[in-house]
């Protein structure tokens, strides 16, 4: 691992994060991973993954819900009025 | 004078049943413990204004003939459980001003049976490690001794309780999260069969692991809280029908249940002597009360704490992708939106966070997703079916509830490693899905707690309340 590698992770996580910090995870990373490595020894070939997924989808009915619109739009960091407000993306 | 001191659920319900005293008496004596000792020990993050006016509520409950155990009872709740109209953070900044939009489940059921929400306490951000030292909040302090941590991730719920500043609180597990920290407080903590509780209104950490899990200062009580938080709930997609677990519970419990498995392999280096010697001490009292002691093997769970720290930070780096600081939350401007991104993440979650997060968007990289996460989940299935296998032998599998004893504030901080080891017999049961309770033993020669801890099979919770109990009285 190093200092480019966290940089794409970084990237790819949308954190920015400042030098001190990637060059403190280059170390954590090799700690980490150095101790979760112990799971390639692990036999597993015979292991099929069939999970026991079934459909837990309801039908569309109308029921009440609690939640209140006022509530949900107060907890916006910039709005003009009802609208939320984002940057500019094109 | 109230004893909060000796208090337990059903004292409290008779105590208010035979008008000694009203529920607004007893919330009034839990927030003046919270005044006296709060400042120092640093459990609470919020005292909710309207605890008084629940307590009224349940009061009326009384009046009208229409009270059940758990009214009245004042209790506390980690910052990631969702209570209407009150700030839920998960002790991060990201989050420090969302207010909650509506009840989690949890919540939803208390408030039903009238129990009395003192609170919101200190954890770990987004329950991100073992000793409550992550928050963005401040650090909570051992009640045992101060210079301590009181374990994590839910380490203000443990540490309220153990200070009496609540009758039960409620804590929430992924991996060890409400186990060890019981284990560091003296108390019982039980993390239940995955999705006995609904977790609709938690704020995730890892869905395939979390679940709402009590503490109390005796067997009881967590049994108690249990029973009124549980339950099948349409909400959570992966919350079990009531006759899949009618039908698992009739094959997996039995009328006896006496025979203890010990995979001592897993725990004869790294353990604390004091702590192993203990653990020896309990197992002998088991046997002398008539329990079948067996030593069992299980070679694929050595590697569960690994296959944790896979799976997690993966489904950590899902999860708290909604974080990006345009509809909620903490926010920062920027040059554009990808910016507005990076910069309010970065402003918003802690160094475990950001360090979880990326380790996760690493496992589940290209080319690396195959080595680690998909590897991770094939010995998850491996560890869940070599304990179904110890379970055809054995009714409970014991091991000491955290290898150390509580350690001092900021020792484990600069190690991750050393900090996640703490864990390392939470593990299997959060990856099975199967209960397991930690039960407190005793006190070291420097008076810091120590727990042991057991795990049964899926839905046999009730076993590990009646194993509890017994021996509650046999220690």
């Amino acid at each position: 691992m190093e200092i480019k590698d966290i940089e794409t992770l970084a990237e790819l996580a949308r954190l920015d994060l400042p030098a001190e910090e990637k060059d403190a995870l280059v170390g954590e990373f090799s700690g980490i991973l150095e101790y979760v490595d112990i799971v390639r020894g692990a036999d597993v070939d015979d292991v099929k993954l069939a999970p026991e997924h079934y459909n837990a989808w309801r039908e569309d009915e109308y029921t009440e819900r609690v939640f209140d619109r006022e509530s949900i739009l107060q907890q916006f960091p910039d709005r003009d009025g009802d609208f939320l407000k984002v940057k500019k993306i094109l | 004078m109230i004893d909060t001191k000796n208090l337990t659920i059903e004292k409290a319900h008779e105590a208010i049943k035979n008008g000694e005293y009203t529920c607004r008496d007893l919330a009034l004596a839990y927030l003046k413990n919270i005044e006296e000792k709060n400042k120092e020990i640093n459990a609470y993050l919020e005292v909710f204004d309207d605890a008084l006016a629940q307590a009224d509520k349940a009061q009326e409950m009384f009046k009208n003939g229409t009270a059940v155990l758990m009214t009245g009872i004042p209790l506390a709740i980690k910052d990631n459980i969702l209570f209407k109209g009150h700030i839920a953070s998960a002790s991060s900044k990201i989050l420090e001003n969302h207010v909650a939009t509506y009840d989690s489940t949890a919540v939803k059921k208390l408030k039903q049976a009238g129990a009395v929400i003192l609170g919101r306490t200190n954890m770990d951000e987004f329950a991100m490690g073992s000793s409550t030292e992550t928050s963005a909040y401040g650090v909570t302090h051992n009640p045992y001794d101060l210079t301590r941590v009181p374990g994590g991730s839910s380490g203000g719920s443990a540490a309220a309780l153990a200070a009496d500043m609540a009758l039960v609180t409620l804590g929430t597990e992924t991996c060890g999260s409400v186990r060890e920290p019981s284990a560091f407080c003296n108390l019982v903590g039980i993390k239940p069969t995955y999705d006995t509780c609904s977790r609709h209104g938690i704020i995730a950490m890892g869905n395939s692991l979390d679940q709402v899990s009590p503490f109390g200062k005796n067997v009881r009580d967590a049994e108690i809280v249990l029973e009124c938080i549980s339950g099948y709930d349409k909400e959570d997609a992966t919350s079990t029908p009531p006759q899949v677990v009618e039908k698992v519970k009739a094959k997996n419990m039995k009328p006896e249940m006496k025979k203890i498995g010990v995979p001592w392999h897993l725990f004869k280096e790294g353990t604390d002597p004091e702590v192993m010697e203990n653990f020896k001490a309990s197992i002998e009292k088991f046997k002398n009360a008539g329990y079948e002691i067996v030593d069992i093997e299980l070679p694929y769970s050595k590697y569960s704490l690994a296959v944790y720290y896979i799976i997690m930070p993966a489904e950590v780096s899902t999860n708290l992708s909604r974080f990006d600081g345009i509809r909620y939350g903490f926010s920062t401007s920027g040059k554009d939106l990808v910016d507005v991104y990076k910069k309010s993440r970065y402003g918003g979650f802690g160094k475990e966070a950001r360090r979880r997060i990326l380790l996760g968007t690493y496992v589940l990289s290209q080319g690396f997703h195959d080595a680690y996460y998909n590897k991770a989940v094939k010995i998850r299935e491996k560890i869940k079916q070599e304990m179904l296998e110890a379970f055809k032998q054995v009714d409970f599998i014991s091991t000491p509830t955290v290898p150390v004893l509580p350690f001092k504030l900021g020792e484990k901080m600069s190690d991750p490693v050393s900090m996640y080891l703490c864990d390392i017999f939470s593990a299997p049961a959060n990856l099975s899905g199967m209960p397991a309770i930690a039960l407190p033993t005793g006190f070291s020669k420097t008076g810091l707690p120590m727990s042991i801890q057991f795990t049964a099979n899926h839905f046999c919770d009730q076993a590990l309340f009646d194993l509890g109990k017994k021996f509650e009285i046999i220690k």
